[in-house]
């Protein structure tokens, strides 16, 4: 199991050690600095690296490697998780996980180790029973504290703890009753040269922020159930509701949480079945809460994506392809200059405003700079990373915004071999690319009603066009 | 008010102001105190001076200060067991608390101070908390037995724990049954022989029924228990793949493993023809493509577990091919990852897209990533035959881009296409032979060398070509030396007129100017064989190759069923069964894939797979280079003839005289230099005197007073990357002084003086003692022998490998640079001899962690005796010859 936890900055420090077994040397973190040279960029250090005696399994996050030591034979991707949980406690209890906010709360930090993990298996791992074994700081509470002498260490078995559901505390209370979901898809794709997407798919969350009282039980319908048939669940659902009945059915966590992640791909399954949902455009049933950000476009929204793709069947395209980008980019053999012109505009967009926009480009090492004149927005280029950056905003379907101009390489140098490739960033309000739609939502066990409330967004995940 | 201000330091003494603080009478004090200490405790500075103080504030009742106390107890225990000691009754005291936490928190922080004397104490609380009323204490009692059994194994196993730990698998709670299992699974690691968990169908419904209830890492543990278990029949698997299925959809990434694990193993048994295999079958897709949607981390190991499932069970993710495409800001070892996953799905279905996503890869920016990918279009081409002709054009494209490393990887593809389609594609050879001048790795110039003598025919200048690459020799890698004998020799065969003069240079520099035992002893063949029987010689080198087969690098197929079992784990990572690498002298039991057939019998016997099987090495069946020709040497040869060879048999080969003019005029040609006896085996002194001549250095060497070995001169700096200046040399020991034996040669045709050299820094601070002596300047084609002393004072750094040694030489054209390798023995002083007490006592010195033991198994005592015989049968069998 883990055997220890050295926490190291960008500059190779260990800033943090904890050992829950015997105490291993730092030294043994050199095994680790030695492949991190080898990696030359940081993002590329192997995660599992294997020293004559222990092994190393580190995650990079928010430039902290978080590094575990290992002696037996036990499953990486446990460890892996664990410590993206660690590093996402960080963030809840201090706002950040940076080497700041950790130093300046060695101590409850110190705590939250050692409750997470006993001997290397995992104790309490759920933000809930954490809070209540350890308190968050607040600058109130340090003033309380500093006053009544009293700590931040809760000295109560926490209740969520030992029951069924170890997600939610009990005698919750809220005066306003409140429960909100968020339905963000992002966008995976690539693109090649010609504009056809080699690979698309969706990769979306519904985010919950539920603060009800008392002990309630929610059932969330959709309207296309059928879309989701690759899906990852909070523990609170009940997987067999939901494959009887295509149903969420849940004790919601108090607060904040990731209630399901999915995946909608371009490709049909194996059965040679597609994935497209007929019933839809028949059946329409009345939304029972208020939806807010609903009341815009459903029809639109919602029948579009999957009139297209019925269109594109035969293709097996699932995926729409908000924006499309135009673009040469081109280097004279034998002289130092280019050519750059691209120019993004909408297509597939159910005719919802994309907004957000902006273009990122990893430019050739042997560009020096980059004379370009945009239509819209503002461009940087970074002469040490050799990133271009365009940050284009709304594109209005009447005015395409481009960016063009001349491209200076370094003299001498051989024109570059590679041809860079284009990240594209946007985002669309109001709108499920996949064409998911909630359908009500039914809360149970508790008297009062709440407030409730979908919205929609659509995002570029990572969105590269080849060049 | 943050806890930065307990990292600040005061001036006198940061100890003895903290001692002060600890022993204030105000509760304040002492705690924000035992925060300093705990605070220098994270950035692992030593306060353990602080012990006495620090235990003293441990009887409290504020909660935060006997938590903050109870860490630093844990730390620090160890180096203080006799005061540990007086803490032991404030623990056992808290055992008996009202409060379940604090009941809890005692038996687990007792459990983790690893010293002998308080595990006696323990045991009395541990077995209360083990009945405790409230699961929370028993969970946490449950944990604490596999700790305690770290410590001290027999303890636990007579105290009978390991009894009650069976018993919580039948708790109420699921969270103990999870921690009830993942401490027994601990311990059984440790004791691969005991049957601790004994698994049955009943335990088996008890631990289905809790991993529905348990916590996400409980699920971990109980699924990795699940996959231990051998169904006995193929129904019972089934009941518990569709119990475990709803678990590929959690949200945490190795619970979804674990349970692909499971059911990638009880699968073997169900039937192919059911509706619920085809059904499985189809559910394990979604969750393998969602894993890498997540941290780049979770994705390599996701990718190096789908590797081997797609091995095993290629119709899983045949349809998924699109979601390993590259992207281009994947990290490297993400990338790779997906570059071979790629290859095991293409199929004739998919394989325009693969190509296409290829050659996208062949332009990018990653020097490594392009060369795989390069690579990859020749495996696909062989793994796939209809695609072959699009991948010969796709990489012809790719040679049209002039860039270097592409250009060379492509060649190297092209000659193991050539062997997998003979007489298909030969048409691209003009194409190869135009970038020729620009192949400087070896491995791409012994595939050019392989392709022109394979087709020697079909390209007219082939011995201009072949003779263009003889010029450079020596300077060559003895991949290329092997690989050009064996060309030129077939070409030979191929077109004897022309180019007799060309394999007699070639025979004559492998079998006399080589000190590669490989190099001559090859060479010896050629010329025994063309000199004895040239029409077997025909028919031993031209003939036809077996065709090399698309199954490349797959994993040896039982090693892969053993993998299996081990999805999810560090092995699966490396792939390699943990008995290759887990540390130390456990033991481990290896797992294999239950048999099909609904059988009664175990199949869990630790006899199923070899122990330490040494499979892991994946058959190669591209081989290489150096192999091609390589069973030549094993072949049985025949009497031997015992005088020059006048059989005329061979006349009859045609118009080609072989023997009477062919060999002879190769032997006795104006153009001979020094006679080579080894053509006429009557004359075996000279062969044997040079070509054997560093084996006979060995054993007289092994004798002289001098003492240490001294290993023939190798060619440290080929005098092609050095503008014409070569130097081989190799290390000495006499009497005490090191030297470094050094072989200047010219071969520019220029002048050279001026020589310096200097040393990098360097794992023993190998230095030079002198200056470099070159006395008169060097002329061309002339060489200079120099004996320069070295001493072992200059500034120390470690190096990779550890013998390493980077040495820059400097002349009148410009600085050179190479790095060797020096023989360990060389620092080894002479005087070394020790009597038996310091031996013993140096032995104690070295601390304990810096021990490693293992076991050399399979060593009979006699093992030394073929070893030497054989040793001694090489200058035996030469003479033979």
């Amino acid at each position: 199991m883990i055997h220890s936890l050295f926490l190291i900055n960008c500059s190779g420090d260990i800033f943090l050690e904890k050992h829950w077994k015997s105490v291993v040397s730092q030294s043994v973190c050199d095994y680790f600095f030695e492949a991190q040279e080898k990696a030359a960029d940081v993002e590329n250090v192997p995660p599992v690296i294997s020293t004559p005696h222990h092994y190393l399994i580190s995650i990079y996050r928010d430039k902290l490697f978080f590094v575990s030591v290992i002696q037996t034979e036990v499953p990486p991707l446990f460890v892996i998780e664990f410590l993206h949980r660690v590093a996402d406690t960080f963030q809840d209890y201090f706002g950040e996980c940076s080497e700041a906010a950790i130093k300046d709360n060695v101590v409850i930090v110190y705590e939250l180790l050692e409750e997470m993990l006993d001997n290397g298996f995992p104790l309490a791992t759920e933000s809930n029973i954490l809070k209540e074994l350890i308190k968050p700081p607040t600058i109130l509470r340090s003033v309380v504290n500093s006053i009544t002498g009293s700590s931040n260490v809760g000295d109560t078995l926490p209740t969520g703890q030992l029951s069924n559901i170890p997600w939610r505390r009990a005698g919750v209370k809220y005066t306003n009753n409140e429960a909100y979901f968020d339905v963000v898809e992002e966008i995976d794709a690539i693109i090649d040269k010609s504009g056809s997407t080699v690979f698309a798919e969706i990769q979306g969350v519904i985010d919950a922020c539920i603060k009800l009282s008392g002990m309630p039980d929610l059932s969330l319908s959709f309207m296309n159930p059928r879309l989701l048939d690759d899906v990852s669940f909070h523990p609170c659902i009940r997987f067999k509701r939901w494959e009887s009945e295509r149903v969420l059915s849940f004790i919601p966590p108090d607060g904040n949480f990731r209630l399901i992640s999915y995946r909608v791909s371009s490709q049909k399954y194996v059965d040679g079945s597609t994935r497209i949902c007929h019933h839809i455009s028949v059946c329409w049933v009345e939304l029972t809460f208020p939806c807010f950000m609903l009341t815009v476009g459903y029809l639109n929204s919602s029948l579009l994506p999957l009139a297209m793709a019925h269109e594109e069947t035969r293709k097996n395209c699932l995926v729409a392809i908000p924006v499309y980008v135009k673009h040469s980019i081109s280097f004279k053999e034998n002289s130092s200059c280019g050519r750059f012109d691209v120019t993004i505009g909408p297509k597939q967009n159910m005719g919802k405003t994309i907004e957000g926009v902006t273009v990122t480009v990893h430019m050739p090492k042997v560009v020096l700079n980059m004379n370009l004149t945009p239509t819209q927005g503002s461009y940087t280029f970074d002469p040490v990373t050799k990133v271009l950056t365009w940050d284009v905003g709304k594109i209005t379907p009447q005015k395409l915004p481009s960016l063009k101009g001349l491209v200076n390489l370094q003299s001498g140098a051989p024109k570059p071999e590679e041809n860079p490739s284009l990240n594209i960033q946007f985002k669309i309000q109001q709108l499920a690319i996949s064409g998911l739609k909630v359908n009500r939502l039914d809360m149970y066990g508790e008297k009062y009603k709440p407030f409730k409330g979908v919205k929609y967004v659509t995002k570029a995940g990572k969105f590269q066009v080849r060049t | 008010m943050t806890d930065s201000k307990y990292f600040t330091t005061t001036k006198k003494g940061e100890i003895f102001e903290l001692k002060a603080e600890l022993n204030s009478d105000k509760k304040e004090k002492k705690k924000e105190a035992v925060k300093k200490v705990i605070a220098s405790m994270t950035v692992g500075k030593d306060v353990s001076a602080l012990f006495p103080d620090v235990v003293n504030c441990m009887q409290t009742d504020n909660l935060e200060l006997k938590k903050l106390v109870y860490l630093y107890l844990m730390n620090y225990a160890k180096s203080q067991p006799d005061m540990a000691i007086m803490a032991v009754n404030t623990f056992v005291k808290d055992c008996e608390d009202p409060n379940p936490l604090i009941r809890a928190l005692a038996v687990r922080t007792m459990g983790c101070i690893r010293v002998d004397k308080i595990t006696e104490y323990l045991c009395e609380p541990l077995r209360k908390c083990l009945k405790d009323e409230d699961p929370y204490v028993r969970k946490t009692a449950a944990v604490c037995v596999a700790k305690l059994h770290d410590i001290n194994a027999q303890l636990v196993e007579d105290q009978g724990f390991l009894d009650t730990l069976k018993d919580l698998i039948s708790d109420s709670n699921p969270m103990v049954v999870a921690n009830a299992v993942a401490a027994l699974s601990e311990i059984a690691e440790s004791h691969p022989s005991s049957n601790l968990l004994d698994l049955n169908p009943q335990s088996i419904n008890k631990l289905l029924t809790a991993l529905n209830e348990c916590t996400e890492w409980g699920q971990i543990f109980i699924l990795d228990c699940l996959a231990n278990y051998t169904p006995k029949d193929d129904r019972e698997a089934q009941s518990i793949c569709e119990r475990v299925t709803p678990r590929l959809s959690h949200a945490n990434s190795a619970v979804v493993l674990s349970a692909v694990k499971v059911l990638m193993k009880f699968m073997e048994m169900l039937s192919k023809d059911l509706d619920y295999y085809g059904t499985l079958l189809k559910k394990l897709a979604p969750p393998l493509v969602t894993l890498l949607s997540a941290e780049p981390e979770l994705q390599y190991v996701a990718l190096r577990n789908i590797n081997l499932i797609v091995q095993k069970r290629p119709e899983i993710l045949k349809h998924e091919m699109k979601v390993f495409f590259v992207k281009y800001n994947d990290p490297i070892y993400v990338k790779l990852e997906k570059l071979d996953i790629m290859i095991r799905l293409a199929s004739q279905a998919n394989i325009a897209q693969v190509l296409a996503e290829l050659k996208e890869y062949a332009t990018e920016v990653d020097v490594d990533f392009v060369r795989k990918a390069v690579r990859a279009i020749g495996r696909c081409a062989i793994k796939v035959e209809q695609s072959a002709e699009r991948c010969v054009s796709t990489l012809l494209d790719l040679i049209q881009t002039k860039v270097n490393y592409v250009v060379q990887e492509a060649i190297v593809v092209i000659k193991d296409i050539f062997r997998k389609y003979p007489n298909k594609y030969e048409s691209v050879i003009a194409t190869l032979c135009e970038n020729l001048d620009s192949l400087d790795e070896p491995e791409a110039r012994a595939a050019m060398i392989w392709i022109v003598g394979e087709y020697a025919e079909r390209i007219d200048n082939a011995d201009e070509l072949l003779e263009s690459f003889l010029e450079g020799f020596h300077d060559e890698s003895t991949q290329v030396q092997l690989q050009l004998l064996t060309a030129i020799v077939k070409l030979f065969l191929k077109k004897p007129t022309e180019t007799q003069e060309l394999v007699q240079q070639v025979l004559s520099l492998a079998t006399q100017d080589s000190d590669n035992p490989d190099l001559r002893d090859r060479g010896y063949i050629y010329w025994r064989l063309l000199s004895t029987d040239p029409v077997a010689a025909k028919e031993v080198v031209l003939a036809e190759k077996p065709l090399i087969s698309e199954e490349t690098d797959l994993i040896e197929p039982t090693l892969l069923d053993e993998l299996i079992c081990y999805i999810g784990t560090l092995a699966s990572v490396y792939h390699k069964p943990p008995s290759a690498f887990v540390e130390g002298g456990r033991g481990v039991v290896h797992k294999s894939l239950p048999p099909r057939t609904a059988s009664n019998e175990s199949v869990e016997s630790p006899e199923t797979a070899p122990a330490g099987a040494p499979s892991n090495e994946q058959p190669d069946v591209i081989p290489t280079q150096g192999d091609l020709l390589g069973d030549l040497l094993n072949l049985d040869l025949g009497p031997p003839v015992s005088g020059p060879p006048l059989a005329t048999s061979s006349v009859q080969m045609g118009a080609v005289d072989l023997l009477g003019g062919g060999l002879d005029s190769l032997i006795g040609g104006p153009n001979f230099v020094a006679p080579p006896a080894a053509a006429v085996p009557a004359n075996l002194g000279a062969p044997m005197g040079s070509g054997l001549s560093d084996l006979f250095d060995l054993t007289s060497g092994v004798g002289t007073l001098s003492g240490s070995y001294v290993a023939p001169k190798a060619v440290w700096l080929p005098a092609m990357k050095a503008k014409g200046l070569e130097i081989s040399g190799t290390f000495t020991r006499q009497v005490g002084s090191i030297s470094m034996d050094l072989q200047l040669t010219n071969k520019a045709l220029q002048v050279m003086t001026d020589f310096a050299i200097q040393f990098n820094r360097n794992s023993f601070g190998l230095a030079p003692a002198a200056p470099l002596q070159v006395h008169a300047p060097l002329s061309p084609n002339q060489s200079v022998e120099i004996s320069l002393p070295l001493n072992t004072v200059g500034s120390v750094m470690k190096m990779e490998p550890l013998n390493n040694l980077q040495v820059a030489v400097k002349n009148n054209i410009d600085v050179f640079y190479f790095s060797t390798l020096y023989p360990l023995h060389i620092l080894f002083v002479e005087d070394g001899k020790m009597d038996r007490q310091m031996f013993l006592a140096t032995w104690k010195d070295i601390p304990n962690e810096n021990e490693a033991q293992f076991q050399i198994r399979d060593c009979p005592l006699n093992a030394a005796v073929p070893e030497v015989s054989s040793a001694r049968s090489v200058p035996t069998r030469v003479p033979g010859l």
